[in-house]
């Protein structure tokens, strides 16, 4: 009896699984076909592109910072003795453009900007503002998802940009300030593993980052259901969600184009 | 130039909503749909301009097979209908005038000026002159349902579907938004389908109504007719009676 209920609920999770899928694939199929209603979404784009991206700026470089800093002292504690100094500047650069970089800032902005997505867009949902976009003739994808899909997919990557500029910016000042160093050993140490490839190693995750929060913060929005409960479980599961697809997407890239 | 709708059937999951739906309304007709809570009214109202698909029968607008349209010629279709909603549906971070805009946006071949006057005017015919830049957070319930009629009928739609516009409303509001469905018709001379459980609403706007009940419409005739009806179901609902109260969230046999 707890045999057949087990495979039951078992069956039951697994067709639910593969409907969301499907779901979710039907949803990334159909952003990609409004992508040629350029007339509907352009015009919303710079919005979307300051809105998601330049406003958050503050919360990402804030982030940055800190990591920075905290970066190059936990170095200098684990060298000391053992290893050259400069190397503090070599663990900052190669640990916040190939991982923290691109990865703290995508698990802080998927509770930002996934969140905000999610819950605006629900709302929309359950107060039927998109029926009503669609009985004025607007598609909804190409007016609501393209715009934020597109916004995170460009803005993505200059934060990511800016938050290893600042990281690596402040861990030089922590090593000056606090461990003495002068700023042209940290740089030399900095200097000594970079490879172009590094950054455009960041690039890439920021732009995989950035498509990933927002079309999961879009989907998860559009198929909101029920009132503030709907809108709550829909905001959970898009941050939830987002977080854990920027992990497996982080150790896709590491694996696939991380080479020697 | 009607809205007719054949034999529609529509469920969600197990729970079959409409089971076989039926009704015509006429160019130039007001008709109220009519029906307990849960019967499927709204649901009834989406197949209209195609938010919803049927499961089994077809819609017809203005000759046009509204499932069998594609997204163009769909999309062409719903600017010839206003749809006002039962909370209004406006857009809460757009101001009154930019959410009539945006229905004129769409239909096109207005200048700024025109649309400007254009939005005044719509605004005009629901006595909302000077909300135009009001946020909808800053307006009455009754003031929202009213600018979410000016939104529908700013583009000047031949049809209007109206879900459940006087609920919630006191009965003053409730007889201004009666009398502005009536204006729609004598001034914009729209086809109108309104879903309404207000009897006393349905009786002073329509020219028909039809009772939705288990999915189907069981009686369609003048205010009159309704009123004098022999039909149970009819009699129940026109008189309050709960005993044939059916929640289509039961299981129909």
């Amino acid at each position: 009896m707890d045999l057949n209920r087990s495979v039951t609920s078992l069956g039951a999770a697994t067709l639910r699984m593969f409907g969301g899928l499907g779901g979710f694939s039907r949803f990334t199929a159909d952003s990609f076909k409004a992508m040629g209603n350029v007339r509907t979404w352009l015009p919303l784009l710079a919005g979307q592109m300051r809105r998601l991206g330049v406003d958050s700026l503050p919360i990402a470089l804030f982030l940055a910072a800190f990591t920075g800093i905290v970066l190059a002292l936990q170095a200098s504690y684990t060298f000391t003795g053992a290893i050259p100094l400069y190397f503090v500047g070599t663990l900052v650069e190669k640990t916040m453009v190939l991982e923290l970089g691109p990865v703290l800032t995508g698990l802080a902005l998927s509770g930002r900007i996934g969140a905000n997505i999610a819950a605006e867009l629900g709302t929309m949902r359950v107060s039927e503002q998109i029926d009503a976009l669609e009985t004025m003739a607007y598609d909804p994808v190409a007016y609501l998802v393209v715009p934020r899909v597109m916004a995170g997919f460009l803005m993505f990557p200059v934060i990511v940009v800016f938050a290893n500029v600042v990281a690596i910016f402040f861990g030089l000042v922590t090593s000056v300030l606090l461990l003495h160093m002068s700023p042209q050993t940290f740089l030399r140490g900095a200097r000594l593993f970079y490879r172009h490839f590094d950054l455009i190693y960041s690039i890439i995750k920021g732009f995989s980052f950035g498509f990933v929060i927002t079309v999961i913060g879009c989907y998860q929005g559009f198929n909101t259901r029920g009132g503030a409960e709907g809108v709550g479980i829909a905001t959970t599961r898009a941050v939830v969600i987002a977080g854990m697809l920027i992990l497996v997407l982080d150790a896709f890239w590491a694996a696939t184009i991380l080479k020697q | 130039m009607s809205i007719e709708l054949r034999d529609i059937h529509k469920a969600f999951g197990p729970k079959r909503i409409l089971r076989g739906l039926t009704l015509d309304v006429e160019e130039g007709e007001t008709v109220s749909l009519v029906g307990f809570s849960g019967a499927g009214k709204s649901v009834t109202l989406k197949h209209i301009n195609g938010l919803l698909r049927p499961d089994q029968g077809t819609v017809f607008v203005d000759g046009l097979e509204v499932p069998r349209l594609d997204r163009e010629r769909l999309y062409a279709l719903r600017l010839n209908i206003g749809y006002v909603f039962q909370f209004a549906a406006l857009f809460d971070s757009m101001t009154v005038a930019e959410n009539i805009e945006m229905g004129l946006l769409k239909k096109g071949g207005l200048s700024p000026a025109q649309m400007k006057d254009r939005i005044a005017e719509s605004l005009a015919l629901v006595d909302l002159t000077g909300f135009e830049h009001r946020l909808p957070a800053e307006l009455s319930g009754g003031q929202r349902k009213r600018a979410g009629l000016a939104r529908a009928i700013a583009y000047r739609p031949k049809y209007l579907l109206y879900d459940e516009p006087t609920s919630g409303l006191d009965p003053v509001t409730t007889t201004v938004i009666d009398r502005l469905i009536m204006r729609m018709k004598q001034e914009l001379g729209v086809t109108s389908l309104v879903i309404t459980h207000d009897m006393k609403s349905a009786y002073s706007i329509s020219d028909r109504i039809a009772m939705l009940y288990e999915g189907r419409v069981v009686e369609v005739g003048t205010p009159d007719e309704i009123r004098n009806s022999s039909n149970d179901v009819v009699r129940s609902f026109v008189e309050g009676r709960p005993d044939l109260a059916h929640d289509a969230e039961t299981p129909l046999p």
